[in-house]
């Protein structure tokens, strides 16, 4: 499981809710956290990959709860909060990791595929980030971790929802780090480039491409190869962490590279 | 989640329910005698890295080394100025013939005079931008080839929030800053094949002696300045130790991901 086998408790005592913490990056974030010592409450709409990476943390000997729940809506997001300061206590961080990708020029992109990418990805940290963050602000204090990209920042091609979405996370982080600095909260986002997450994967699907084309391609940056969900996870453990006490309002790039310019 | 420590510990001073984060590596710090710079050498040495401290300022540095050497550490000394390319030469050759490897670099060295373009001498304007540029320039290129040859090494240069966004009566340093964000891009593409990371920080003000030095340059009253400083999302300036943190994630493998990135840690004052 990555570069630091063991746990450092640099999470010790903190907790976090992770959305879209069923898969790829969420899943590694959420064992990553456990292990670092927070109590992990997982919300996912796929509630037996859910449950699994829950059990999972519990069994190795870590605190975890899962939630199915569609964090898009205000209810399901309501429900969650509820139980986590009634079984797990004040939450410290929020990592807005749920997210969908559609490959699709605005031609090919249907109304319906719009409003979904731009409600699982941007909507739904407004909708759970308004409930948080009062109860940060009580607390004294937390990190907001927002689920951004590598295309959040530059475009590319056939990703016109995901590249929009993506743009609106950047600068939706931006103006609720201003707003809530002062509350002693922090937001930041993370641009991951391309991960080996099922999500990757299936992006090759959508486009009709080979999966080894496209993961070839995807490697073509400098350090010369696609990211593993642990690298991405370790970004976010340093956002949540009290390591980057003075770090707001930033976009992490963790891309091996590709947004450096072209090779 | 400390299970497993004691097998791990290896008789050393470090805290032992914690890891070791750069055991085993060696790191050269420009400009490690004060301010960021120092706090970073005194990090990563408590985080198990041997540490070569380099600086203008030999009193400074030796007080540094001895800090680390008393916690049971592992530093020395070079006097270097990153202006000179034979300084820098020798620099990594010293690390290399003490520690017997380099793996990290931290291109800390700057300096900063508030000037405009009208107001700033050309003296002024090579000072800035041969140690915040040239001299990140000239370490690489003399830390490079070794790293090179065991496949691995990361290089961190300390930028500014300037480097992203433009500030008042800082031309030579804004100019300087750029090229060193833009500086780490390009090696980042050079080098990642060769297994390299290059990355930059960009802190905003921190609790540095750069700071009142600045105030006083620009005539302005201690606190009046900081309150200005402080006026950021976070609503205050940031601790040297921040800045080594952030440096120390980028140093560390857990950054394993990460090249070419501007590392930005200034309390949210370039979100706006």
């Amino acid at each position: 499981m990555g570069s630091t086998p063991n746990s450092s408790g640099l999470l010790k005592g903190k907790v976090i809710l992770i959305t879209g913490g069923a898969s790829g990056i969420g899943r590694a974030t959420a064992l990553l956290f456990a292990r670092e010592g927070a109590a992990v409450m997982i919300a996912d709409v796929n509630g037996e990959a859910g449950q699994a990476v829950a059990q999972e943390i519990v069994g190795n000997g870590g605190r975890a709860l899962f939630e199915k729940a569609d964090v898009t809506r205000a209810a399901d997001c309501e429900r969650i909060l509820n139980r986590v300061s009634r079984e797990l206590g004040p939450i410290h961080v929020l990592f807005n990791n749920a997210g969908i990708i559609r490959r699709a020029s605005i031609l090919e992109l249907s109304e319906e595929d719009w409003d979904r990418v731009m409600a699982v990805n941007v909507k739904s940290i407004f909708v759970l980030s308004r409930q948080v963050i009062p109860l940060m602000a009580h607390a004294g204090g937390g990190s907001i971790i927002n689920m951004a990209s590598g295309w959040g920042l530059a475009g590319g091609p056939r990703a016109a929802a995901y590249c929009a979405s993506k743009g609106a996370v950047v600068l939706l982080t931006k103006a609720m780090a201003i707003d809530h600095g002062p509350q002693n909260i922090r937001v930041n986002c993370i641009c991951p480039g391309d991960t080996d997450t099922n999500m990757l994967r299936n992006e090759a699907q959508q486009l009709g491409q080979s999966t080894d084309r496209f993961l070839a391609e995807a490697a073509r940056r400098p350090l010369g190869r696609v990211g593993k969900p642990d690298e991405i996870a370790q970004a976010a453990l340093y956002l949540a962490s009290d390591a980057s006490s003075f770090v707001t309002g930033t976009a992490l790039v963790v891309d091996g590279g590709g947004l450096a310019g072209s090779i | 989640m400390v299970a497993g420590w004691l097998d791990r510990f290896d008789g050393s001073l470090a805290p032992c329910n914690q890891i070791m984060r750069l055991a085993n590596r060696v790191a050269l710090i420009t400009g490690g005698t004060s301010g960021i710079g120092e706090a970073t050498s005194v990090l990563f040495a408590k985080e198990g890295a041997k540490v070569a401290v380099t600086g203008r300022n030999d009193e400074r540095g030796q007080a540094v080394t001895e800090q680390i050497l008393r916690n049971g550490g592992r530093a020395i000394f070079i006097h270097t100025d990153v202006r000179k390319a034979e300084d820098c030469r020798r620099a990594v050759e010293q690390t290399l013939i003490t520690f017997g490897r380099l793996d990290i670099l931290f291109n800390n060295a700057g300096v900063f005079y508030a000037h405009t373009a009208l107001d700033c001498s050309e003296e002024e304007w090579d000072l800035q931008v041969d140690i915040n540029l040239k001299g990140t320039f000239l370490m690489s290129k003399f830390a490079l080839p070794g790293m090179i040859a065991q496949g691995s090494g990361v290089i961190i240069n300390n930028s500014s929030g300037w480097g992203i966004v433009g500030g008042d009566s800082a031309v030579a340093y804004c100019a300087s800053k750029g090229g060193v964000v833009l500086l780490t891009k390009a090696m980042a593409i050079d080098h990642g094949r060769q297994g390299i990371r290059v990355n930059c920080i960009c802190p905003g003000d921190v609790d540095t002696p750069m700071l009142p030095e600045d105030a006083r340059l620009r005539g302005l009253d201690w606190n009046s300045y900081l309150a200005g400083c402080a006026n950021r999302p976070l609503g205050r300036i940031g601790t040297a130790d921040e800045i080594a943190k952030a440096t120390l994630f980028l140093a560390s493998d857990d950054s394993s991901f990460m090249t070419g990135t501007a590392l930005v840690v200034d309390g949210g004052g370039t979100a706006d």
